[in-house]
């Protein structure tokens, strides 16, 4: 299950970087959401893998970590103030330059 | 409280200059003087106490954690420094008023030159060494301030700029050496590193720090080879080089070998780098300064040669050399200083400082020429006069080393050599300018400068000769307190007399004044040596090859690294990252650790490989942008299922709301946006970024495989301890967020609603550039769906309804202020996409700025109300309620603050997707909205 757990974390944060490194404004946005999956899920695993033992306090059980869980939380949030944030960047971007290159020079012909 | 005043006087000082300035100029600068009269006065109300041998101090705490305080000291050491920085600083000032022509702004140079004198009386009387090296950075920014005076004029320009590039690179090296003196006593106090000399001496990094304290000392006192910058800052006006290069600034450079001679001195090391740079800065110095034709650079060659024997006499092993040393450090300052001034008043008069063109002047400034003359005679060593007297105990004790070993015989053969030339260039300063013939065309008419002009150089000059004649009585006990406060030990017997009788020095003395004159009536032959020797001009390798290479080099880095292309800027970013963090687990020495895996489940197994291939579609997929984002929501999907998977419900409930927000999102963005990707990248391109991904990749998979596989304690027994107890709440993850990190998430949701309020602002007036129009207007005539519309209807009280429950079960089960506010959102956003924009703000106010703002001062009122009960930010109360048809809830103060998130979630949200959404309209249809 490790293994498994940690190959799906590779192949997202892998995944995401490429995207990250496209030359236009979307799949960025795109591999940035790519990369937070990943990232949260790994910052879950800090709290290592449990099954069926969430940190609802109850009589005699066993609990998992829920301090990675809140960060993890805030981060969903926080991680989607700053796609809607930087998808409305890019729009501007293209609405001011005339494309969608994350350059952001201008170019003459609009709309390529 | 004497003390601060003393160092801070200089300072409220600098601001009255300002202040007057607008006054005549008289009135500024008897303003000016103030600060120094007054501080003069309060320093020497010590001087008994002081002459005493006693050492006062003030002590505040400042910044404990860097073991920086504000504390103050004077002993001998700093009061004969202080009575130098403020005394000669007065004559400055009271010449200055004569020397600046009315062109200048005299209130900026006086604040200047307070700001300059402040900085020095901090140096001298700091007792910690970060403070001391505060202030020593201020001489350096306050002294190319100085220097740069006339900025008008490029030369001045440009020995600003090397003067401070020089002593501020010192002032470096110099603050990395306090640094590690600091690490080895423990710290920074002044009085706790001299106490600690056999400790630093015995340390391994004691000839590192020493050589970097050395190099802050040496660049600053412009010892050789960093003695260049000196020369060229007699670009400045008269009177600031005759404060900065006689009594202060590199002044502060011997005062620091002064103060930390206790810490320090005492090792071959300290003995031959002092010595050895002291001797040949005191022989460069003197053989240049015969060939310099400026006056003012005949003198500053020669105030470098006499700082070399300053430091030359640190440099040596014998106590009385350090009572020479500081004897010297008094004599120097008072003859240069009037020698500086004289050359100033020759040039006020004259127009000229040329020496070649310069002669018999003593026809038209008589009272100038004889105080010329006593003050060079002290600067050569003539009988009578104070230099007399320090050249004297420095040639006794040059006979009497032994620091370089069998080479040792060289310090009083060089010795000699240097004064013969220091007599010579004496007598040219002297002779050439005030004797001889009347000279020919002046570019004014000499006579005598004014009184007052001419006051400040009398006082010093029968300073001179009073010392010269009577040193016991007229400096005894002041060099007696400061050498004791030097060497902080017993000083050896000395007497300070005028007449030692038929000694060795003597001899040595007498030869070099006969060889001096000799040299002086030759002349003409050494210049003409000298003329055949490479011309070498220190600003110009200064300028080309260490300040030009150095920033042609820097805007190469830029322009390489800085080139435009944030493409290129993430792909370094993301290569040295992985290389970072590589190198740094490189050395893990074995992947799995100890902890037991988990056996696979089929369901596992199928979500992680939906997760796998969807994100792999995504990458293949991603040209055709809408196909590429259903595959993303995918994954999103399938990462909310692993969280269910791993014992994490609030995880779940967040990530499945915050997909279907962000999907929706980015479907509304594509509309704007071209809904394929052109390929514009090379093959090459592609291979090179598929490498870092995948590096990037398994390296983070590597990186969460090792540490799943080891056990681990975690400080989260304290919040599934104090959950229930201390927050009231048996849903710890809740609690953590509103409880125990409540200030985190109060930052969080505010950064929420300035991204919130940021897309406001980008979207707002913004060009929309739809390259879709035709389609749009396609797209737009389509009704919405009536079947979702009708279901939609009963939709939104029930998801509101399911928000309030998921609000008030936060705290004790999965839920909570975050997730209920974008269920809350969800089901708002639902409407528009079913209703249209119109249709839906008919019935609901489109501006949700309030409601953000309204959350994030709820939060912050919550978190604040505990201080009304006198309790710390954001302690939270609770207790159990008993209301009538409901019955028992249990209710925290921390719901407060949750209902605080709950609205900034909400107002956040809709702001975003309402504000995106609207934008269609502006150039579709006016009736349509939503996507």
């Amino acid at each position: 299950m490790e293994i498994l757990f940690s190959v799906t974390v590779a192949v997202l944060v892998g995944t995401g970087i490429y995207l990250i490194l496209r030359a236009r404004t979307f799949p960025v946005v795109m591999g940035l959401m790519l990369l937070s999956y990943g990232v949260n899920l790994f910052l879950v695993a800090m709290g290592r893998l449990h099954s069926g033992l969430p940190a609802i306090i109850k009589e005699g059980v066993d609990y998992t970590d829920p301090l990675p869980q809140a960060l993890v939380l805030t981060a969903i949030v926080i991680g989607f103030a700053m796609t809607s944030f930087i998808t409305v960047l890019a729009l501007r971007a293209r609405g001011e330059l005339g494309n969608d290159h994350v350059d952001g020079t201008k170019d003459r012909e609009p709309g390529r | 409280m004497l003390l601060l005043f003393l160092v801070l006087l200089p300072f409220l000082g600098s601001l009255l200059s300002l202040w007057s300035a607008h006054q005549s100029r008289s009135v500024c600068t008897w303003l000016t003087a103030v600060a120094p009269a007054v501080g003069l006065v309060l320093l020497l109300s010590q001087g008994p106490a002081i002459l005493a041998g006693e050492l006062l101090t003030v002590h505040w705490r400042w910044i404990e954690l860097l073991g920086l305080s504000l504390s103050f000291r004077l002993d001998g050491l700093s009061f004969m420094f202080a009575l130098l920085v403020l005394a000669i600083g007065l004559l400055v000032i009271l010449y200055g008023r004569y020397y600046l022509s009315g062109k200048d702004s005299h209130g900026r140079f006086f604040s200047l030159l307070l700001l300059f004198m402040g900085a020095m009386m901090g140096v001298v009387m700091s007792n910690n060494l970060l403070l001391l090296v505060v202030f020593w950075e201020l001489t350096s920014l306050s002294s190319f301030l100085l220097i740069g005076f006339w900025g008008h004029r490029s030369d001045a320009r440009q020995g600003a700029r090397m003067a401070l590039t020089v002593t501020g690179a010192g002032g470096l090296a110099l603050l990395a050496g306090v640094m590690i003196l600091g690490h080895i006593v423990g710290s920074f106090d002044l009085s706790m590193v001299l106490a600690a000399g056999d400790q630093i001496r015995a340390h391994a990094l004691y000839p590192v720090a020493l050589v970097l304290v050395l190099l802050g000392i040496f660049t600053k006192s412009a010892q050789f080879p960093f003695h260049f910058w000196l020369p060229h800052a007699m670009s400045a006006p008269t009177p600031v080089s005759a404060y900065l290069h006689s009594a202060t600034m590199v002044k502060a450079g011997v005062f620091l070998l002064a103060r930390l001679y206790p810490a320090l001195s005492g090792t071959d090391l300290w003995f031959v780098i002092v010595s050895v740079v002291g001797l040949s800065t005191m022989t460069l110095g003197a053989v240049v300064a015969l060939f310099k034709h400026d006056l003012k650079g005949l003198l500053a060659y020669s105030t470098i040669s006499h700082l070399g024997l300053i430091t030359l006499l640190f440099g040596l092993d014998t106590r009385l050399a350090v009572v020479a040393a500081l004897f010297h450090i008094v004599n120097h300052a008072t003859f240069k200083a009037s020698l500086f001034m004289a050359a100033g008043i020759v040039d006020h008069e004259t127009g000229t400082r040329d020496i070649r063109v310069l002669s018999g002047l003593r026809h038209y400034m008589p009272v100038t020429a004889a105080l010329g003359l006593i003050a060079a005679a002290a600067m050569a060593g003539v009988p009578l006069m104070n230099g007399f007297l320090s050249t004297e105990m420095f040639l006794n004790e040059s006979l009497q080393q032994n620091v370089l070993g069998n080479a040792s015989w060289l310090i009083p053969v060089v010795a000699v050599f240097a004064k013969v030339f220091s007599v010579a260039y004496a007598l040219r300063f002297i002779h050439s300018v005030f004797f001889g013939p009347r000279p020919g065309e002046l570019p004014k008419k000499p006579h005598e400068p004014p009184f007052f002009m001419r006051a400040p150089v009398v006082i010093l000059v029968v300073l001179c000769l009073a010392v010269g004649v009577l040193p016991a009585l007229v400096v005894g006990p002041l060099l007696a307190a400061a050498s004791a406060s030097t060497t902080l030990a017993p000083l050896p017997e000395y007497t300070l007399a005028l007449w030692h009788g038929f000694n060795r020095p003597l001899l040595m003395s007498a030869t070099a004044l006969i060889l001096g004159v000799g040299v002086y009536a030759k002349r003409q032959v050494m210049f003409d040596l000298w003329n055949k020797l490479p011309p070498l001009s220190a600003p110009e390798v200064f300028e080309n090859t260490l300040h030009h290479k150095l920033i042609r080099s820097a805007r190469w880095v830029t322009r390489t690294l800085e080139n435009g292309r944030p493409q290129s800027y993430l792909l370094l970013l993301f290569v040295f990252t992985i290389s970072l963090a590589g190198i740094a687990l490189w050395p893990l020495a074995n992947l799995q650790g100890s902890r037991p895996l988990m056996p696979l489940d089929f369901p596992t197994v199928a979500v992680a490989l939906t997760i796998i291939g969807a994100a792999f579609a995504t990458v293949l997929l991603h040209h055709k942008r809408l196909v590429a984002l259903l595959f993303l929501s995918v994954v999103g999907l399938g990462v909310a299922l692993a969280f269910a998977r791993f014992s994490a419900p609030d995880l779940v409930l967040t990530q499945l709301s915050v997909e279907v927000v962000s999907i929706v999102l980015l479907i509304l963005i594509l509309y704007l946006l071209p809904a394929h990707s052109p390929r514009d990248s090379s093959y090459a391109r592609i291979g090179r970024h598929v490498a870092v991904a995948t590096a990037g990749g398994v390296g983070l998979g590597l990186l969460t495989f090792a540490v799943l596989t080891r056990p681990f304690d975690s400080i989260s027994s304290f919040f599934l301890e104090h959950s229930v107890s201390g927050g009231g709440g048996t849903n710890v993850v809740n609690v953590v967020l509103v409880d125990f990190r409540g200030f985190d998430t109060f930052g969080e949701i505010t950064v929420l609603a300035i991204a919130a309020i940021g897309i406001y602002g980008l979207l707002d007036g913004m060009r929309l550039f739809d390259p879709k129009r035709r389609l749009l207007r396609n797209f737009s005539r389509e009704k919405h769906s009536m079947l979702l519309s009708v279901l939609n209807m009963p939709l939104l009280p029930l998801a509101l309804l399911i928000s309030v429950y998921i609000f008030m079960r936060g705290h004790n089960l999965p839920g909570g202020g975050f997730i209920a506010g974008l269920i809350t959102a969800i089901a708002f956003i639902l409407q528009y996409l079913t209703n249209g924009l119109q249709w839906t703000n008919q019935r609901l106010s489109d501006n949700f700025h309030p409601l953000v703002a309204a959350g994030v001062l709820i939060a912050g009122l919550t978190a604040v109300a505990s201080w009304f009960f006198g309790k710390p930010l954001l302690t939270s109360a609770h207790d159990h309620f008993h209301i009538p048809l409901i019955g028992d809830i249990e209710l925290a103060s921390a719901m407060a603050f949750d209902l605080g998130v709950y609205l900034t979630v909400v107002g956040a949200t809709l702001l975003i997707l309402q504000n995106l959404g609207k934008l269609k309209p502006l150039t579709g249809e006016q009736t349509e909205g939503g996507a």
